[in-house]
């Protein structure tokens, strides 16, 4: 049975350069579709992919990902702002890797789109006020 | 076209006195010209909400029975310690103080997500707490520990008093290193990936009078929900920078130092802040109102984003190593646009400050002014101004 799930792959600095995705391909017959992909701050690697192929080929991508050290995450939206506590500052818009905050040209009020969130928890931190939470 | 506090506060008490924010007088001048709009205008509202390091409060207790003397001994509020050098129940917690078993930047980026501007919040917010605190004894302060809860409400006196807020002015922050730096000004991406800025701009009572002709000590404000006062001028006030032809200062200059009564504040604008990797603050909001006494003074109160330049700074040496260069000047439009352009590259930018909630300010000091709810007060000095001959003096160390 084939399935295709989107999934969020963290890259520490030393595997940035090394040829995962192309192991995916070859040796678990993989497919891809890059949905986005960033460098973070700390040089980190950011992937946003839907992964497709066999179940079995599937969970053993998926177990030679986290073997590799790459951190997988499944992509839901579960990062919220806590609206009571956001200060508008603004703080975060250059921070999120896909601009999902956005100021409104007129007000300076900032809004977040969470429909663009990958959830890559780059926020949390860096929030001075720490306005946006993981919720389960 | 002059007119007085007097004049000005006798038309508020008759719920006639007209009533703009600094953002609103920028159209009405445009539209009807400075003579015109000075006429009309009595009040003008500015507005700002950000980070500012040097706050904190002054917190009498009371006294426990028997009695405890903090003085000389160790405080902690919440875990976080404060200043205990003062008589026996007095104590001020500083909006940067970090508690002693925060592992801080040994775990590089520290967290800082719980500090002295967290537990001030929390004491505005009417939560109970913890006060721990070790004497050495005395025969008449014979306790040596007390550990009990406080509550705002219920202690003798809660002061806010900053020592220096209201930046008139500040850098534009960014990095020119190939490392992250975490600083005051926020996360920097290397090479130039963000520019991090921090003034309400146009809306900023200190850009609103530039030469400090209306601010000054014992002038009314809002500060932090409540009503404050102007106490002195703030700690690094510095009238003698480059200036621009508008008289606004084009680097940080003037400071104020503010006072006011905490148990009437709002923890919606007195916010505890962590900067990751840099430390733990307060987010203070402070709302100046200008008199508009003269054609001039409404001129100042016109100025707008376009019209204030702000240096860029690099983060990565020049700050830390206290050089004096600056990258080049942009202004608060170009900044709010989302980006500028340093050395050929497109930069974007952030602000730290929130320009929204400076407006809100700016709008509630107007409602309470045109309710006739807040009298204007005079000044019984003004700040130190150019004329003053104030040096802004680094730390020369001297060998010992």
């Amino acid at each position: 049975m084939r399935i295709s799930k989107k999934i969020v792959l963290h890259f520490p600095p030393n595997l940035v350069d090394k040829p995962i995705i192309y192991r995916l391909v070859k040796d678990y017959d993989m497919e891809f579709n890059v949905l986005r992909a960033s460098v973070t701050p700390k040089e980190e690697g950011l992937l946003v992919l839907e992964l497709t192929g066999e179940r079995k080929a599937y969970d053993g991508a998926i177990r030679f990902l986290k073997e590799t050290g790459v951190e997988v995450q499944p992509l839901v939206k579960d990062i919220a702002r806590q609206e009571e506590r956001c200060t508008h500052c603004g703080a975060c818009v250059t921070i999120c890797p896909v601009n999902a905050f956005v100021v409104d040209p007129v007000t300076r009020r900032v809004d977040f789109v969470s429909d663009k969130c990958i959830a890559c928890d780059l926020c949390l931190r860096t929030c001075p006020v720490r306005a946006m939470e993981t919720r389960l | 076209m002059t007119k007085t506090i007097e004049e000005i506060n006798e038309r508020i008490a008759r719920g006639q006195a007209v009533v703009v924010t600094a953002e609103e007088v920028i159209g009405i001048v445009e539209k009807k010209g400075v003579a015109k709009a000075a006429k009309e205008i009595d009040v003008v509202t500015t507005g700002t909400f950000g980070p500012m390091c040097s706050s904190g409060a002054f917190l009498n207790v009371g006294h426990s029975k028997p009695r405890i003397k903090f003085g000389g001994g160790k405080l902690y509020l919440n875990d976080v310690p404060a200043y205990a050098g003062l008589a026996a129940v007095d104590l001020y917690i500083g909006a940067t103080a970090t508690p002693d078993d925060d592992p801080r930047n040994r775990d590089h980026p520290g967290d800082f997500r719980y500090g002295g501007g967290h537990v001030i919040e929390d004491l505005v917010a009417g939560k109970d707490v913890l006060l721990v605190a070790v004497a050495y004894g005395t025969d008449c302060y014979p306790r040596k520990k007390i550990e009990t809860w406080i509550n705002i409400k219920i202690i003798n006196e809660a002061t806010l008093f900053n020592i220096r807020n209201a930046y008139q002015n500040y850098n534009v922050a960014v990095n020119l290193s190939d490392r992250t730096l975490y600083t005051y000004m926020g996360l920097l991406k290397p090479r130039l990936g963000n520019a991090n800025f921090s003034s309400a701009g146009q809306l900023s009572p200190l850009l609103n009078d530039p030469y400090y002709k209306t601010i000054g000590i014992g002038t009314k404000i809002f500060l932090g929900g409540g009503v404050g006062y102007v106490a002195w001028h703030g700690t690094q006030h510095n009238p003698n920078v480059l200036r621009g032809e508008n008289g606004v200062p084009k680097r940080g200059a003037g400071t104020l130092s503010v006072i006011g009564d905490l148990k009437q504040m709002n923890s919606r604008w007195l916010v505890g802040t962590s900067f990751l990797g840099y430390g733990a603050t307060l987010t203070v909001g402070i709302g100046v109102p200008i008199p508009i006494l003269s054609e001039e003074i409404l001129r100042y109160t016109a100025v707008k984003d376009s019209d204030i330049f702000a240096p860029i700074v690099d983060y990565s040496k020049t700050y830390p190593e206290r050089e004096p260069d600056v990258l080049g000047e942009v202004t608060y439009a170009e900044l709010r646009s989302g980006h500028i352009k340093i050395l050929e590259k497109v930069v974007p930018t952030a602000s730290l400050s929130s320009y929204y909630k400076a407006s809100e300010i700016a709008a509630t000091l107007k409602e309470w002014i045109k309710r006739g709810e807040f009298l204007l007060t005079k000044p019984v000095a003004l700040l130190p101004g150019v004329e003053s001959g104030i040096v802004f003096k680094p730390l020369e160390e001297r060998s010992i």
